[in-house]
């Protein structure tokens, strides 16, 4: 997916490209970039590519949606462009019309619930929801007594806590108090909060892939200007090494990344085969940031620890995308109990069956 | 620098048949008694009859041409074969550095005849091929081998020494790089040309090497005026750089460059039963995902071998992260297994492969290429050299 292959994600490179460039947004300090480069993916369809026709959508392809995201974190696109995507989808789940403007999705976290009571009013509370306090609606996963639910709720209507992520983009606490959702309806037989953690996560992975293409090029690009002991530090065999393997973690991140994607974008249920794919991009993209973001800062040297310098937006992005959907710890404590319930003779018919 | 890519590749509905195949043959190779799929890599007795019978399966040379023998499969399908046969302990060695490596070579470079006489026999299994790269004083620098072929009646004669050959003392045939010219000082690569050495002719001598494994698969291998026919010349004379890396891809990005101690990831799974602590739980949940993202990096080169790319960049990528986990997978399940192994029903089998594992471990990052040299290949990839 690195590079544009139809004209949805070709159309959101140009807008991040015209509109979400890196350096110009880190040297804007009163965030004026943010409103034309929303309305330009407004104008495009592209934050509710997920959703179909007739109910308010674009109606793209899942896999058209999830190259548009690694795309935007190529770019490390500090607008909630995933979140609406996600919400959209999470409505359209519902068959719930989704409404114009900004979304996120609550709960954020796999062990937050939100109940729905008899009364019909959402209570409890979500941590870590992603540009909640700027959303206009919150698609949310509730647990009532007839099983779960999906619901479209206003944001004005709940009580916000804001919060930021280790980027500093808004991550809140989100607080629902027995309050009347715009829209509810039943989820489809066998969907639960996990299937949304899953497609949230993998939607992650996807970004923090992206972020570790650019950490790769533009350390890349350093190394071979940064001139120390009279040569570019790239030609040094240590600082090539280190190169190497930040590239083997972009490289196994996006593998595992879009593997996910592709998976889910061809299957629709989450079996065993889909979990395996889901949860292991979001354990490996982890894994795969927390490398690839030490070397990309190792090779910068001191000007990358500055906020002048635009690594951090991609690095610290893609360390505080692993919070969110389930850390890689959660998922890995969840795939090996899953493999381990499966059995041992079991595990290589798995991971082999496609 | 363009991004790497590493496409999502499913494997296409013909493989899933061919793998039940595989599966059904090996289990009934296990139940004869031909190996022991707890035991990895031992080189059992009738390993020569397990290597025919997997011929006349058409398992070897499946994507070369049916006129040499070969069955005109694809890289995917050899792909579920290779890896089948790996997590089965199965006894492949025999057999499959021909089928990866050799064979491929031969195809590209031997003249006809030889093509017409060697290429079918080792579709069906009767020839071991070995490899002669390294010599006692050049190792991964390739281009600094001295080993000399000088022209005789008819040929070359052959003298000086190849070392670390893999199943030399079993092999019939090697494929071997030897100095033909001096290096010029624009190109130190310049000089060495790549034969078909017939292991069987005088004037060649196989020293066993023991290994810390406890095993003897490699060897010295000293010639001593061996004679190579001229039609066993392999590629330009002088020119066997130019001929070296477009094989890589194909070396380095198989099943058996992240599977090579994965029989241990399976005896952990039963070690720890069906319902295992968090501990436990993630650690397993971890080396899963890392194993499912190796394999998903390894089946896109597949596909992208597939597709006639010469990804070496790529395969390179997959030889330095998938032998580095391979490399570690024996110390990380010695870990999660501190804590539940007394209880085991198979803490003596998980014991037994953890002492052969660790032995093991130290090689997998030196052989066919390692891991500074790949990074060094990687490097010249993203622009660095």
């Amino acid at each position: 997916m690195a590079e544009a292959e139809n004209i949805v994600v070709a159309t959101a490179e140009k807008i991040f490209a015209d509109l979400a460039d890196p350096q110009t947004i880190n040297h804007d300090k009163n965030g004026g970039w943010r409103l034309p480069l929303w309305q330009a993916l407004s104008e495009a369809g592209l934050p509710l590519a997920w959703v179909a026709e007739e109910l308010g959508g674009a109606g793209a392809d899942l896999a058209d949606g999830f190259a548009v995201v690694n795309a935007a974190g190529r770019f490390a696109v500090a607008v909630p462009l995933a979140e609406t995507l996600l919400a959209g989808w999470l409505l359209q789940q519902g068959g719930i019309a989704a409404p114009e403007g900004s979304m996120t999705i609550a709960p954020a976290r796999p062990n937050d619930r939100i109940a729905l009571g008899a009364d019909g009013t959402l209570s409890g509370r979500a941590r870590g929801v992603a540009f909640a306090k700027a959303a206009r609606h919150v698609a949310v996963v509730a647990h009532g007594d007839d099983g779960v639910s999906i619901a479209l709720v206003a944001a004005d209507q709940l009580r916000i806590e804001p919060g930021l992520s280790l980027a500093n983009d808004p991550s809140d606490t989100v607080i629902f108090d027995r309050m009347a959702p715009v829209a509810i309806r039943s989820a489809p037989a066998g969907f639960d909060q996990d299937n949304m953690m899953l497609m949230g996560g993998v939607v992650r992975g996807l970004q923090i892939a992206g972020a570790l293409d650019r950490l790769l090029e533009i350390s890349v690009t350093y190394a071979g200007e940064r001139v120390a002991f009279e040569k570019p530090i790239g030609k040094f065999q240590a600082v090539q090494h280190n190169l190497a393997r930040l590239a083997g973690e972009a490289a196994a991140a996006n593998a595992a990344a879009t593997s996910a994607a592709d998976a889910i974008a061809r299957s629709g249920a989450f079996d065993d085969a889909v979990f395996l794919e889901a949860a292991s991009a979001k354990i490996r993209c982890a894994e795969a940031a927390e490398k690839g973001a030490a070397i990309a800062h190792q090779v910068h040297g001191a000007i990358g620890f500055t906020t002048e310098h635009i690594l951090h937006r991609f690095s610290l992005r893609a360390l505080a995308w692993r919070d969110d959907f389930g850390s890689e710890s959660h998922w890995a404590v969840a795939l090996g109990r899953r493999i381990a319930a499966r059995g041992a003779d079991e595990l290589w018919p798995l991971v082999a069956s496609r | 620098m363009t991004a790497l890519r590493f496409d999502p590749i499913r494997l296409p509905p013909e493989c899933e048949e061919l793998r039940k195949e595989v599966r059904a043959f090996l289990a009934e190779e296990i139940a004869a008694g031909t190996f022991n799929p707890f035991q990895p890599l031992r080189e059992d007795a009738d390993a020569r009859e397990f290597s025919r019978r997997v011929g006349e399966r058409g398992w070897i040379g499946m994507t070369w041409p049916k006129k040499y023998g070969g069955h005109e499969r694809s890289f995917l399908e050899r792909y579920v074969v290779t890896e089948e046969m790996r997590v089965a302990n199965a006894p492949v060695r025999r057999f499959f550095v021909a089928d990866r490596q050799s064979g491929p070579i031969l195809l590209r470079y031997a003249p006809e005849h030889i093509k017409m006489d060697i290429l079918p026999r080792i579709c069906r299994g009767e020839l071991c091929f070995a490899i002669g790269m390294s010599e006692p004083n050049s190792g991964s620098d390739l281009f600094a081998a001295k080993t000399r072929a000088t022209r005789t009646e008819g040929g070359w004669l052959i003298n000086g020494s190849k070392i670390w050959t893999t199943s030399a003392h079993m092999a019939d045939y090697m494929i071997a790089i030897f100095r033909t010219s001096p290096a010029t000082k624009e190109n130190r690569r310049h000089g060495l040309t790549q034969f078909l050495v017939n292991m069987k002719s005088p004037g060649i001598k196989v020293n066993p090497i023991g290994q810390i494994t406890g095993q003897n698969e490699f060897n010295e291998v000293v010639f001593t005026d061996a004679f190579v026919p001229d039609d066993h010349q392999l590629g330009e004379i002088d020119g066997a750089w130019k001929q070296a890396t477009s094989e890589l891809a194909y070396e380095r990005s198989g099943p058996e460059r992240f599977l090579e101690t994965y029989y241990v990831l399976t005896e952990l799974v039963r070690a720890v039963g069906p319902d295992p602590d968090t501990r436990g739980a993630e650690g397993i949940g971890r080396l899963v995902a890392q194993l499912h993202t190796m394999r998903r990096m390894s089946v896109s080169v597949a596909g992208m071998l597939q597709a006639g790319k010469e990804p070496v960049v790529e395969a390179s990528i997959v030889k330095d992260v998938g032998t580095i986990w391979e490399q570690q997978l024996p110390h990380r399940v010695r870990d999660l297994a501190a804590f539940v192994e007394e209880e085991a029903g198979n803490r003596e089998t998980l014991e037994n492969q953890l002492n052969f594992a660790i032995r093991t471990a130290p090689k997998l990052t030196i052989q066919g290429g390692t891991t500074e040299v790949l990074r060094g290949i990687i490097a010249r990839g993203l622009g660095l050299r």
